[in-house]
């Protein structure tokens, strides 16, 4: 069994006792426990099941790459599935749980699938349900969706705040053991702004740990001298707890700080986004270790063996009483060594090579632990837990010299350096045979802006395996980058003091000749449950691509990404191919590392800053009066003002009544509003609309149209001449800013040498629309002294002047078919000008109305609105507004593109109105049938509906849209498709449906 | 993400102030111009494996447009130049010739 030791620990406080709870059971750990550790300290290795056949799993790492260990972590608003109990520090009160099993982690019904294991092989989604087909839907897919996926989803919202943070330094570390420290140092020294980050809690990664001697001392007390002095450099920053999550284009890197997973009572963030931009980065982000395949390398009680190291030398926890070490080079060696000096019994070192003559195996010798060489494990005995090891010869297949009754088996393959953010943004790589890994090609690394390389590995990430080389290789990076900033480096020698190591022997299947009985219970990655066998199947069916392999297979497609099972796949596959590794390639290492959670990439955006609310200078004023808001852009608009029990559809008749027989009030702020000013202002008015805009006279106005390049109408709005120099484009709301960047592009990338200005000035004034019968009097009865009658101040001119006390501009213009003015008043006086026109307006029943009554009294009238009549496929001549388009000029934006076939085609639908017979509402967006079906069997169609509404003015419903030959075929009945079936019987009339002449405007 | 040197107000930067705006150096086919001639203005692309002229707009910063001579494969940028031009600088093309004798302006 698994136990804590009565000593020892270097990362663990005795003193201060923490309990948790793992599926309901109440436990006990150390603070400086990672949640792995305490588990194990507990004697609970079983921690969960694997995917697809159900098997026990225990843990087998100590670090980010374990596969197995996922929890259910925390309750309610702080639930998180598929989280690692290896990479989770303990906290008082941690709640975690085991996932994927039914009914409990001891008794799973789902186990029962390994015993159909032999017809679960490789590709057997693939192969089974394709047939048939509808099966698929009804049948399979849900029986699939049952059993599938790990942890459960957060049912709660998240109730943890969490944010993004900037940096910009010139030299980012990613990684806090000696290589990451000791590049610090350098860069630190040589004056460069240093950004040096670690995964975990602690500095120094796994020297403390291997028990190597830095300058003459303990590797620790190296590393707290160099983290003590780097943290009195004012230019270096280091954070613990945060992961180099991705390296992108141009030195831009993301890293993923858990700030209070450790300690959830305090009130800071929970996890932390950094987004920086480095100029250098340097990669130290060691090795990785890797499994060795032997049949039943999955039982709980199999590790790594440097993660046994680890838990002993870190936590002192005992993964069993009696533990096999099983390897093919030197560095096991000390796992072994270091559970003698703990007091543990390690029956005997299984080592697959011929012979173990390095310093390491010859300590394990003298300190009396069997060194058994040229040996392979056969099998592990045990279900739940590991009972024993039937160890046979490596060059042989499988017959069983002697059977060894152990607890434990630590395992090790060799490691391979962790090259996953050099490889993220381009990073090529080399095979090594020396130890059997792909490592850094630095003639090919990622390139930066300046066509230099942006990314250097150091240490272990860069292949070198003995420390001494590790300190190495950062110092020689450390100095070759400060020098390309720029700067002047003075380092001095580390000298570490350990022992010299052997070369691995690659040892890929164990042993060699295993038979496919053994080979089906030699797992390669221990999540997803792809066996050795699984691959050479897939190679057998003709997959020669890794990427392809990895999909059918599934290796390396659980959560921790193949960090385990990359290599030993890449080897079996290779020797099915008869390729060498190398050829066979490695799968793409995509960012993060390791997964980040969902709040750390949403950051503080959500809830109300999710997105930056526009307000409009009324905004208050709406809020206060009960408006009901319709997202508009950016922008909050009033949909419509319901009052007491009022519905929606009740608050719209009331205000466009009111509108229509007395007076309405629209805050029309939002429109967008830009001038256009100079020399060739009018000339590059000319371009931008279809309509002769130089030819209007300063105080009239003018409604335009602009198209894209590509002819097709994209805003529309009223033109005031300002004067001779200067124009004011009025624009829909949501178009505003789309408009302004169009103009920009024109003037500064095609027309640079005219001399225009343009501003968006949207927001320097609130623009009140007073609509209605009694318009003109309550602003006659503000007074101000302008004059606004009629003949002053005809429909379709503007004047500038007071009133009241307001600086007002006055434009006559309508989009309710209604008596109308548009006042413009700068903005900080727009909410004292609302109140005086709702005071002063009170006797003509001034009523606010909202969007929705703007667009029935705008389709009541048969304008247009862009975005309902108009959907990038609408040119203005479908729409009935060729008197906007100018004969007389030679070019307009849009104007090449309408002269092709298709835009002068006859048969392009037109804009009408539409009539139901019986007066019911059409559904929106519904289509006109026509006869006979298309190739592709559907019905024909002949238009649609672009805008349908209940008019209160005509009590029936009128809608218009796009009809085959619509213009000519006045009063024809045609049939609408409805929604659920049938047909509505429909009238195609005008689209004006309201006061045709418009002498209610015009008044 | 990129970072773009923007000529107009010199600053440095980051793809996310910074809005693409497609292929540079576009010739302007209007009303009377050849079929053939629009559809290549409006629609046909060069999508080079290499060296690219492109369009980039200082969206959120001085709000101005210009061009940028960008290795769409290996991210380098060659330089970045004013938009008020109809071919590439002479310099600009001269520093790409040295870094990659084999491209010629096409």
């Amino acid at each position: 069994m698994s136990t804590r030791l009565g000593t020892g620990g270097r990362l663990i406080d005795r003193t201060h006792k923490l309990n948790f709870s793992f599926n309901g059971k109440r436990l006990k750990g150390f603070a400086g426990d990672t949640l792995a550790a305490a588990l194990m300290a507990e004697n609970q290795m079983l921690v969960g099941r694997s995917f697809k056949y159900h098997r026990p799993r225990g843990i087998v790492a100590a670090g980010a790459e374990e596969p197995n260990a996922l929890m259910n972590m925390g309750r309610g608003a702080k639930f998180e599935p598929n989280q690692r109990a290896t990479t989770t520090e303990l906290c008082e009160g941690l709640t975690a749980a085991s996932q994927n099993h039914w009914p409990s982690l001891e008794y799973d019904i789902g186990a029962l699938n390994q015993y159909a294991a032999r017809v679960l092989p490789a590709g057997f989604y693939y192969k089974t349900f394709i047939h048939p087909r509808p099966f698929w839907k009804h049948v399979f897919e849900p029986i699939i969706r049952q059993s599938a996926g790990l942890g459960q989803a957060p049912k709660d919202r998240d109730s943890d705040r969490y944010e993004h943070f900037h940096a910009d330094v010139d030299v980012l570390i990613i990684g806090g053991g000696v290589a990451g420290l000791q590049s610090a140092v350098i860069a630190g020294r040589a004056g460069a702004r240093v950004l040096l980050l670690e995964q975990t809690a602690h500095w120094g990664g796994r020297a403390p740990v291997d028990g190597v001697e830095v300058d003459g001392q303990a590797a620790d007390i190296w590393i707290n001298n160099t983290v003590q002095a780097l943290e009195a450099m004012p230019n270096v920053r280091l954070r613990a707890r945060c992961m180099g999550a991705g390296v992108y284009d141009h030195g831009s890197v993301l890293a993923y700080e858990r700030l209070t997973d450790h300690a959830p009572q305090t009130d800071a963030p929970r996890h932390r986004l950094w987004k920086i931009r480095a100029h250098q980065i340097i990669t130290a982000t060691g090795a990785i270790e890797r499994p060795l395949s032997f049949a039943g390398n999955d039982i709980p009680g199999v590790m790594l063996a440097a993660a046994i190291r680890d838990y002993v030398v870190n936590y002192a926890v005992s993964p069993g009483d009696r533990t096999v070490i099983v390897t093919n080079n030197d560095d096991a060696y000390r796992t072994a060594i270091a559970l003698h000096h703990a007091g543990l019994m390690v029956p005997c070192i299984v080592d697959a090579r011929p012979t173990a003559t390095g310093a390491l195996p010859e300590q394990a010798r003298a300190l009396g632990i069997p060194v058994k060489t040229g040996t392979a494990i056969a099998k592990v005995k045990g279900g739940k837990r590991v009972t024993g090891v039937a160890l046979c010869q490596q060059a042989g297949e499988g017959s069983v010299t002697e059977e060894i009754a152990c607890d434990a088996v630590g395992m090790s393959g060799g490691w391979s350096p962790v090259v996953h953010l050099w490889s993220h943004c381009g990073g090529k790589l080399n095979w090594e045979d020396q130890g059997q890994f792909f490592r850094p090609d630095p003639a090919r690394a990622p390139i930066s802006h300046d066509g230099n390389a942006f990314v250097s590995a150091v240490g272990s990430a860069d292949g070198h395996m003995l420390t001494q080389a590790v300190f190495d290789s950062a110092a020689a990076i450390g100095t070759e980058i400060a020098t390309r900033l720029g700067r002047k480096v003075a380092t001095e020698p580390v000298n570490v003091t350990g022992p010299q190591e052997q070369p691995l022997v690659p040892v890929w299947v164990m042993p060699q000749g295993a038979p496919v009985e053994a080979r089906s219970k030699m797992w390669l990655d221990f999540q997803n449950d792809v066996k050795v066998s699984d691959v050479q199947l897939a190679a057998r069916e003709g997959y020669e691509s890794v990427e392809h392999t990895k999909r059918y297979t599934t290796l390396g497609m659980a959560t921790d990404q193949g960090k385990l099972s990359n290599i030993n796949g890449l080897a079996i596959l290779a020797n099915e191919l008869n390729a060498r590794i190398p050829e066979v390639g490695t799968t793409t290492f995509r960012p993060p590392y390791t997964p980040i959670s969902m709040g750390a990439i949403a950051g503080e955006a959500r809830g109300d800053i999710f997105q930056p609310l526009r307000r409009t200078p009324l905004h208050d004023w709406h809020e206060d009066h009960g408006a009901h808001w319709e997202p508009v852009g950016h922008w909050r608009r009033p949909y419509c003002f319901p009052r007491g029990e009022e519905t929606h559809a009740q608050a719209v008749a009331r205000e466009i009544k009111a509108t229509r027989t007395s007076l309405g009030l629209l805050d029309a702020s939002t429109l967008g509003k830009i001038v256009v000013k100079g020399p060739d202002a009018g000339r590059f008015m000319d371009m931008l609309y279809t309509n002769m805009m130089s030819t209007l006279q300063p105080g009239k106005c003018r409604y335009g149209l602009m198209c894209s390049e590509n002819g097709f109408l994209m805003d529309d709005g009223v033109v005031a001449r300002i004067d001779e120099d200067t124009f004011l484009c009025h624009t829909t709301t949501g178009g505003a800013d789309r408009i302004h960047a169009h103009m920009e592009d024109w003037l500064q990338c095609e027309w640079w040498d005219w001399k225009v200005f343009t501003a968006n000035i949207t927001e320097q004034w609130a623009q009140i629309a007073v609509v209605g019968p009694n318009a003109r009097k309550l602003l006659q009865k503000l007074g101000g002294g302008m004059d606004l009658s009629a003949s002053a101040l005809p429909f379709m001119g503007w004047a500038e002047g007071k009133i009241g006390d307001f600086d007002a501009r006055v434009f006559r213009i309508s989009f309710s078919g209604e008596l109308s003015f548009e006042v413009a008043v700068p903005a900080s006086q727009g909410r004292a000008f609302w109140d005086a026109l709702h005071a002063a307006g009170a006797e003509f029943n001034a009523t606010p109305y909202g969007t929705e009554a703007l667009h029935v009294m705008r389709a009541e009238k048969g304008f247009i609105m862009i975005g309902d009549e108009t959907d990038g496929t609408v040119i203005p001549q479908d729409l009935g507004l060729g008197w906007a388009i100018s004969k007389k000029k030679d070019d307009y934006l849009g104007k090449r593109a309408q002269e092709r076939a298709h835009m002068i085609d006859p048969a392009r639908w037109k804009l009408v109105g539409l009539e139901t017979l019986d007066g019911s509402v059409l559904p929106d967006g519904c289509y006109a049938v026509a006869e006979g079906v298309n190739a592709n069997g559907q019905r024909n169609t002949q238009g649609r509906v672009t805008s349908t509404y209940h008019s209160p003015t005509l009590s029936k419903g009128i809608a218009i849209g796009l009809v085959l030959h619509g213009p000519d075929r006045m009063g024809e009945i045609i049939e609408f498709n409805k929604v659920d079936g049938g047909v509505i019987r429909t009238r195609i009339v005008s689209p004006v449906f309201y006061d045709p002449e418009g002498e209610k405007q015009n008044v | 993400m990129l970072i773009l040197t923007c000529p107009n107000c010199g600053l440095t930067a980051e793809e996310s102030e910074l809005a693409p705006g497609g292929e540079a150096h576009l010739k302007r086919f209007g009303p009377g111009s050849e079929d053939a001639d629009f559809e290549g203005y409006l629609f046909q692309r060069a999508n080079p494996k290499g060296v690219h002229f492109e369009r980039w707009r200082h969206a959120y910063g001085c709000g101005k447009w210009f061009l940028a001579a960008r290795c769409t494969v290996t991210l380098e940028v060659f330089g970045t130049y004013p938009a008020q031009t109809t071919e590439p600088p002479t310099e600009i093309v001269n520093k790409i010739k040295a870094k990659r004798p084999d491209w010629s302006l096409s």
